[in-house]
């Protein structure tokens, strides 16, 4: 297992370099400049602006330079964002996501699970309809039409909830229902499509006529096999939903890391799109490794080569 | 196994939750904009995160809007009036009889670090700003001072030639490089505005551009108002600050400014009572807002023009007769009334309507026939032969909008095709810059209200032209202008250069701006202002009686 892990970091670094390298030279290559502005500049002033973030120099010679320093853990400053680094927004911003993430997690996990359990058990009967009913509902209902329906619902009509802003536990509600019921619904089908074919097997059949309980059939040896597409979703899913979700922290407000993405290319803000990309990629491959493992783990038919 | 239905999972957990909401949230029963308006706190809806709060450096609105409540300048905004100027740092002012050296007489005032706020402080303010190595965008508002063009663009070495002079601590004396009788109403404007030399000195001195000094640790201001809190991208909090010169006066506690970039987040925040002030409205909804909550819906004037500038490098525009056969042919009126929806006025000139003093032009009003007519005398009679062009906006669905009005309106009066297509800002920003259009969407926002922040830009090689045309009768006028004996005889300048423009049309004025938003009722001491620069020491809040029992 040891040089598994090994032989996939070492892959995993290589990616990394490969994903640093084509990032930096697309960012380069797209028109428009970090210091264009509105209002004109002097070209004198603007050349002092360039030079002091490096932008006199050659791009081959940025890209070394940049290169160098992102290996000694030092993503530089923002472009646009005074006084700020890359480092600092991150560092900022990510642990909103993550705690966002984690409680959209558990939500999906919560809901999606023992729903898809329950429809594949149940099988063909209402109990199996109306979940996957909502939860095909819940995947074609995309997050910013959940998002402020919600916000209507429990903000605006019932006055329950604030709809905006990241300021306590009550701010959490809406963002993490949102983001994860749309997930759970994923969860869900995943779950009862991977519990079916469990149930489906021989050995079930066999502990079935042994007399074994339904509940120590489905929970003990189905449950294990049952899981592992959802496993393998949870990698790029937990990825994605721990660096935040640009739609859900717009409509409430969250000031997690999704709205840098977006802002941070639209603003050509080079060093930031450099260093989220980094940050992004880099979850990926350790999530990828994660569920790599589990799934080995959990099917006997696996193992590390 | 007992089984639940998923349905009722869903119910009992959106419940609960609800449920933690109303116990933690609503406690008290009171609503948000409520408690606030009782703690004296303003509820702020301002854009965007800012991209810095140091004077020196920034460009933006919502910048703007936390720096005037923590810095103030030789001047501060007027409560009421867009041609004055109220007493900030300054006490008094006088200026020689032709406006071109102008003392200002400091009052005694600190720095929130304690220092007391001298005209030496205002020297090295500008020195600042000026330094070519600083590479501030907004440097040359400060051309006006004499010399300060040479020593910003690296001509001129040594600062003492420019024309700013601390005569003693009290006392700074500005020589400008024209008569310039608006000087106090340039002042205003945050680029002329002091930073502390010491805070600046000790987080890596004058011409950092990542100096620290402006960081929530270390700022250092002289305003109404002090730094409290700043949370990146959530809110940046304000408090009054004791030690300000004029606290007596200051009413608000506090004000949180939201950065909240999403029109849609930004108005349910409003109508859930956690706003006391939007930074915008989406134009569709004015009027539903105008018949459900009148009293709310603020519809002000606002000093700027959204025009499109027309590239007169390529045909057919280098033909004045085209320029011209645009711009009279669109029913401007109709477009504001059915399009734009928010009140803005037809722009029948390039200065906006409201400076005082100046009379807006009527030479660019709805005259299809001669629209018509100049077009045949172009070669394109009924819009035959005109060659495929295209309008290029920024990416958003209120320019698209505009645009497409824009294009039906044409193909209506002239029979021409006009494209569309968007760019992102970035790229868009920059094909402006470098021609790369035939035209494109464009607004101005007046830096101070004086028909020259509008006409002093369309001189030939002025950096924000952007349009290829030059005119030496133009640029004639605009110097005459300049260097003119009396304000009376400035403004007729500067109206003969706007008729220049207007004649030759380099530009399709549409519309003068509005600014439309959500101001709650509790939010006193609020007026409209041209520039949209509300003095927030002259505001208050006053809670609801109706809900003070809740």
């Amino acid at each position: 297992m040891l040089k598994f892990v090994i032989a996939r970091l070492l892959q995993g670094i290589l990616v990394l370099l490969a994903i640093y390298a084509v990032t930096f030279f697309l960012v380069a290559a797209t028109p428009g400049s970090p210091f264009s502005t509105e209002r004109a500049i002097a070209p004198e002033i603007l050349a002092q602006i360039e030079a002091f973030y490096g932008y006199d120099k050659p791009t081959s010679e940025r890209f070394f330079t940049s290169l160098t320093n992102v290996l000694q853990g030092e993503f530089g400053p923002s472009a646009v964002y005074a006084n700020r680094t890359v480092t600092q927004i991150i560092a900022e911003s990510f642990p909103v996501s993550l705690l966002l993430g984690s409680l959209a997690l558990l939500v999906a996990l919560g809901i999606g699970i023992p729903a898809g359990i329950l429809a594949a058990v149940k099988r063909n009967t209402w109990l199996d309809y109306i979940p996957m009913s909502v939860s095909m509902a819940g995947i074609c209902l995309p997050t910013f039409v959940m998002g402020p329906l919600l916000a209507l619902l429990f903000g605006l009509i019932l006055n329950w909830l604030p709809v905006g802003g990241w300021f306590g536990p009550e701010f959490w509600i809406l963002p993490t229902a949102t983001l994860g019921l749309y997930y759970a619904a994923y969860f869900a089908r995943l779950t009862r499509g991977g519990m079916l074919e469990m149930l489906n097997q021989d050995f079930v059949r066999t502990a079935r006529a042994k007399g074994v309980p339904e509940t120590t059939i489905v929970l003990k040896h189905c449950l294990k096999g049952g899981l592992i597409p959802a496993i393998t979703f949870l990698g790029p899913a937990l990825a994605g939903i721990i660096s935040g979700s640009f739609v859900v922290e717009t409509i409430f407000q969250v000031p997690g890391l999704g709205q840098w993405f977006v802002r941070a290319a639209l603003n050509r803000d080079d060093f930031l799109v450099l260093g989220l990309t980094v940050l992004f990629a880099t979850l990926i491959v350790i999530m990828n490794l994660l569920v790599d493992i589990a799934q080995v783990a959990l099917n006997p038919r696996l193992k590390y080569d | 196994m007992r089984s639940i239905p998923f349905s009722s999972y869903i119910v009992r957990f959106l419940f609960a939750f609800a449920m933690i909401g109303s116990l933690t949230a609503c406690g008290s029963g009171e609503r948000e904009t409520q408690r606030a308006a009782r703690d004296g706190i303003l509820l702020f809806g301002n854009g965007s995160e800012p991209k810095g709060i140091d004077p020196h450096l920034v460009t933006g609105v919502p910048e703007n809007k936390i720096i005037s409540a923590l810095v103030e300048g030789l001047v501060s905004y007027h409560p009421t009036s867009d041609l004055e100027s109220s007493p900030g740092m300054a006490e008094r002012w006088e200026s020689n009889a032709d406006f071109t050296v102008w003392t200002f007489y400091l009052r005694d005032a600190k720095w929130t670090n304690g220092d007391p706020v001298r005209a030496q402080d205002f020297v090295y303010s500008w020195q600042r700003i000026l330094s070519p190595e600083l590479g501030a965008e907004y440097a040359p508002m400060l051309y006006v001072i004499k010399n300060a063009e040479a020593f910003n663009t690296g001509g001129l070495k040594d600062f003492s030639q420019v024309g700013v002079k601390a005569l003693d601590d009290k006392t700074l004396q500005v020589t400008l490089g024209g008569s310039t009788s608006y000087f106090p109403l340039m002042l205003q404007h945050y680029s002329f505005f002091p930073v502390n030399p010491r805070a600046v000195e000790e987080h890596g001195g004058m011409t950092d551009r990542q100096s620290g000094w402006s960081t929530f640790d270390n700022y250092v201001g002289n305003g109404p108002f002090r730094l409290k809190q700043w949370v990146t991208n959530q809110v940046i909090e304000v408090e009054r600050n004791p030690d300000y010169w004029d606290a007596k006066t200051v009413k608000l506690n506090g004000i949180r400014f939201f950065p909240i970039d999403n029109i849609n987040a930004e108005e349910t925040m409003f109508r859930n009572d956690r706003l006391h002030i939007t930074n915008q409205v989406f134009p569709d909804k004015i009027p539903v807002f105008a018949e459900k909550m009148p009293e709310q819906l603020r519809n002000d004037p606002y000093l700027g023009t959204y025009f499109y500038r027309i590239n007169v490098t390529r045909k057919p525009f280098n033909d004045p007769r085209v320029r011209r056969a645009l711009a009279l042919s669109l029913d401007k009126k109709l477009l504001v009334e059915k399009v734009t929806k928010g009140g803005q006025a037809p722009a029948t000139g390039y200065v906006p309507t409201g400076i005082p003093g100046y009379e807006a032009s009527t030479a660019v009003s709805f005259r299809p026939d001669e629209a018509r007519r100049l077009l045949a005398e172009a070669g394109y009679p009924g819009g035959k032969g005109f060659p495929k062009t295209e309008i290029m906006i920024n990416t958003s669905e209120a320019h698209r909008k505009v645009a497409e009005a824009v294009q039906e309106l044409w193909r209506r009066e002239l029979g021409i095709e006009i494209g569309i297509y968007n760019q992102e800002w970035k790229v868009y920003l920059d094909n402006q810059s470098s021609l790369n259009f035939d035209l494109s969407r464009s607004g101005w926002i007046a830096d101070y209200a004086h028909p020259s922040t509008f006409v002093d830009m369309f001189t030939t090689g002025n950096g924000n032209n952007d349009t290829g045309w030059s005119s030496a009768r133009y640029d004639a006028l605009i110097e005459a202008a300049r260097r003119a004996g009396s304000e009376e005889e400035r403004v007729r300048l500067m109206h003969d250069a706007e008729e220049v423009l207007l004649n030759e049309m380099p530009i399709v004025p549409i519309y003068w701006y509005t600014r439309v938003y959500l101001l709650d009722t509790k939010v006193k001491g609020w007026y409209p202002k041209l520039l949209d620069n509300h003095p927030y020491k002259h505001v208050w809040l006053e809670p609801d009686a109706s809900e003070a029992g809740k």
